[in-house]
C-alpha cells in the first residue's frame, strides 16, 4: 500500500527544483495551502502495460503537484462505442488501479443509457456490492436526457452518489449520442434529488455555465479543456464556489494544466479550497460513509 | 524565468487580467518573470500593423524596465509587408517577430512565406509561429480558424540555415515524428503553452530536445500557473528545469543579440 502523507508531499515539491526560479517555488507554496481531489482521472495516454503500472505512475505526478485524491474511471482504451464487455473490462481495470493505491485513488463505474439493463447489473457489481463510489464519466452512445438513463439515475439515487456526465458543445457538432449540458440540464430537472457533474461544462464554458445555472443540483467540472483564463472566476460567480469542481482530464490532459485554473483564478482562497476538494468531499460524504472509508 | 509567449492590448472575445500593459507587467512580476517576449493580440486581426507595431513597441518601453521584449507581428498577405519587417528591426528594435498564419490566410507552403522566412532570417531576426490562439472547437461561431499546418515548416526549414523559429501554441506529442524531424534541424524551439498529456512538458523534452523547449504561458489568455505547474509536475532535474525555464530563451535571444 502506497502511504502519502503532508511531509511527504512537502518534501517532493521542495525537492528536484530546489534551485529553480522563485516563481516556481512560490508556485509550490500555493499548492500546499490546500487538501487537492481530483474528479477526473482517466488511465488512457498513461505509461504502463498494466492497470497497475499506469496507476502507480499517475500517483508519482499526482505527489509533485500534491494531490491527495483521484477519482478513476474509464478510459484505459480509447474505443468510442464500447460493448458491455469493454464497459466490465474497462470497470475491472479501474477497480484493479484502485486495488493498488486505495489511500490515494476511488473508482467511479462507467455506465451507459445504451444498455441500460447491462448498466444496473454493473452498477450493482461495482458501486453497491463493490468499491466504487459514483457514476461516470458517463458519455457513450447516447445523450443523458434519453430515456434510456432512467434506470442509471435511480442507481444514484439509490445508493446517494453523484453522475458525472460528459458534455461538449462544439462549434463543429458534437458526435453523434454525445451530450450537451442542455442534456444534462433536461435529466437533472427530472431528478432533482440527484447531484449531476457537467463534465467539462460543455468546453465552451462561457455557454455551458449559463445553460446550467439554474439548475442547482448540476456542478461545473473544469476538467479537459485549454486553461483559458477567466472560466473558474465566471463559474464562481455564476454558479457559486459550491458548484464548481476541480478534475484534470488526466491523462490526455495534466493535472497541472487544469489546477492551474483554480490556483491562478481572482477568487478568495476559501473559494479555491471549495473547488480543489471541498466540494467533491461533500458530493461523495453519503456513500463514502455508507462504505466506511475516510474521506 | 524568462515567458516567450505572452501578449499585450485586448483579446477581442474576452476582458483579461492583465490586458492593460502595467498590470500584466505586475502579474508577470509578482510570479517572478524577469524577461517576456511580447507580442499583441492587435497583431491577429488589424490590418494596420505599423500603428499595433508601433503601440507595442511603445508599451514595451514604457512598462516593465525592459522586463518586456517586443515581438512585433507581421501579415505577408498585406500590401509592401517588408517594410513591416524593417521597422520592427531598424526602428523599434525588435529581436523578431510574431506570425499568425491562420488569420493572416497563407499556409506554410505558401511562397510568401518562404519569403517572409528568408527576410527575417537575413536580419537575424527570431519568427515565433502561433499554431493557434484558442480550442478549434470552442471558437466564436464568426471567428472559426483552423490551427496552422506546420507540416511544412521542416522543408522551409531546410532552406534557412539561419533560421530560428520558435513554435508556439502548439502541442508537439499529438505529431512527434515531425516535432523530432524539426528539432533535429536544431533550428525549431517549442513552447510549453498548450503542450498537455499528463508530464507532457518533461515528455516533450525527452523525446525531442531538452534544449529546444522554452516556457511560454500564452498570459493573459491562458492562467500562467498552469504552464508553470507543467514544468513542475514534469519531474524535471534542477539543471533541465532551469534549461527550460530560462537558459534556453536566453540563449535564442544571445544568438540573435550577438
Amino acid at each position: 500500500m502506497t502511504t502519502v502523507n503532508r511531509r511527504t508531499v512537502l518534501k517532493s515539491l521542495g525537492a528536484g527544483l530546489a534551485a529553480a526560479s522563485a516563481g516556481e517555488n512560490a508556485a509550490a507554496e500555493t499548492v500546499r495551502q490546500f487538501r487537492i481531489w481530483d474528479e477526473h482521472c482517466h488511465l488512457g495516454s498513461v505509461p504502463g502495460d498494466t492497470p497497475e503500472e499506469r496507476m502507480t505512475a499517475l500517483v508519482r505526478w499526482a505527489d509533485r503537484l500534491g494531490i491527495e485524491r483521484l477519482l478513476l474511471s474509464q478510459g484505459y482504451c480509447s474505443e468510442l462505442h464500447p460493448t458491455p464487455e469493454l464497459f466490465r473490462e474497462e470497470n475491472d481495470r479501474v477497480m484493479r488501479a484502485v486495488r493498488r493505491v486505495p489511500d490515494r485513488a476511488y473508482g467511479s463505474v462507467y455506465l451507459s443509457p445504451a444498455y441500460p439493463e447491462f448498466s444496473v447489473q454493473e452498477f450493482n457489481r461495482c458501486v453497491r456490492d463493490g468499491p466504487m463510489v459514483s457514476i461516470g464519466e458517463v458519455e457513450a452512445d447516447k445523450p443523458c436526457s434519453a430515456p434510456e438513463m432512467e434506470p442509471i439515475v435511480e442507481c444514484a439515487a439509490s445508493m446517494h452518489v453523484p453522475i458525472l456526465q460528459h458534455t461538449w458543445l462544439k462549434i463543429g457538432g458534437n458526435e453523434p449520442g454525445e451530450s450537451t449540458p442542455y442534456d444534462v440540464v433536461a435529466v437533472a430537472k427530472r431528478h432533482p434529488e440527484v447531484q449531476f457533474v457537467c463534465v467539462h461544462t460543455g468546453g465552451d464554458w462561457e455557454r455551458g455555465i449559463r445553460i446550467i445555472r439554474d439548475t442547482k443540483n448540476v456542478s461545473c467540472d473544469i476538467a479537459g479543456s485549454n486553461p483559458t483564463a477567466g472560466f473558474v472566476e465566471m463559474a464562481v460567480r455564476e454558479l457559486g464556489a459550491e458548484r464548481v469542481i476541480y478534475g484534470s482530464d488526466v491523462g490526455g490532459r495534466s493535472f497541472a494544466s487544469q489546477a492551474g485554473k483554480v490556483l491562478g483564478a481572482e477568487i478568495p482562497d476559501s473559494a479555491k479550497e471549495l473547488i480543489l476538494g471541498g466540494n467533491l468531499r461533500r458530493l461523495l460524504a453519503p456513500v463514502l460513509r455508507a462504505k466506511g472509508y475516510q474521506g | 524565468m524568462i515567458d516567450v509567449n505572452v501578449s499585450l492590448s485586448r483579446w477581442p472575445l474576452r476582458r483579461l487580467v492583465g490586458d492593460e500593459p502595467q498590470e500584466l507587467v505586475s502579474q508577470l512580476r509578482k510570479r517572478s518573470v524577469t524577461q517576456a517576449w511580447a507580442g499583441t493580440f492587435d497583431g491577429v486581426l488589424h490590418k494596420d500593423l505599423g500603428s499595433a507595431n508601433e503601440r507595442l513597441a511603445s508599451d514595451c518601453r514604457r512598462h516593465g524596465d525592459g522586463m518586456l521584449v517586443p515581438f512585433g507581428s507581421v501579415n505577408p498577405r498585406l500590401p509592401d509587408w517588408q517594410e513591416d519587417v524593417r521597422r520592427c528591426q531598424e526602428l523599434y528594435h525588435m529581436p523578431g517577430i510574431r506570425l499568425h498564419p491562420n488569420y493572416h490566410d497563407y499556409g506554410l507552403d505558401d511562397p510568401v512565406f518562404g519569403e517572409l522566412l528568408h527576410a527575417a532570417t537575413a536580419r537575424r531576426m527570431i519568427v515565433q509561429i502561433a499554431v493557434s490562439m484558442e480550442d478549434e472547437r470552442t471558437q466564436h461561431r464568426l471567428m472559426r480558424v483552423p490551427d496552422v499546418d506546420i507540416a511544412r515548416l521542416a522543408e522551409r526549414i531546410q532552406n534557412e540555415p539561419e533560421a530560428r523559429v520558435v513554435v508556439l501554441n502548439f502541442n508537439p506529442l499529438h505529431e512527434l515524428e515531425m516535432a523530432r524531424k524539426l528539432t533535429a534541424t536544431g533550428r525549431v524551439y517549442f513552447d510549453t503553452s498548450m503542450v498537455e498529456s499528463v508530464g507532457g512538458v518533461a515528455r516533450l523534452a525527452r523525446e525531442t530536445s531538452v534544449r529546444q523547449v522554452v516556457f511560454g504561458s500564452h498570459y493573459p489568455l491562458f492562467y500562467f500557473e498552469s504552464a508553470l505547474l507543467k514544468v513542475r509536475e514534469g519531474g524535471f532535474t534542477e539543471a533541465d528545469a532551469r534549461a527550460v525555464l530560462e537558459e534556453n530563451a536566453r540563449r535564442l535571444l544571445g544568438a540573435w543579440r550577438t
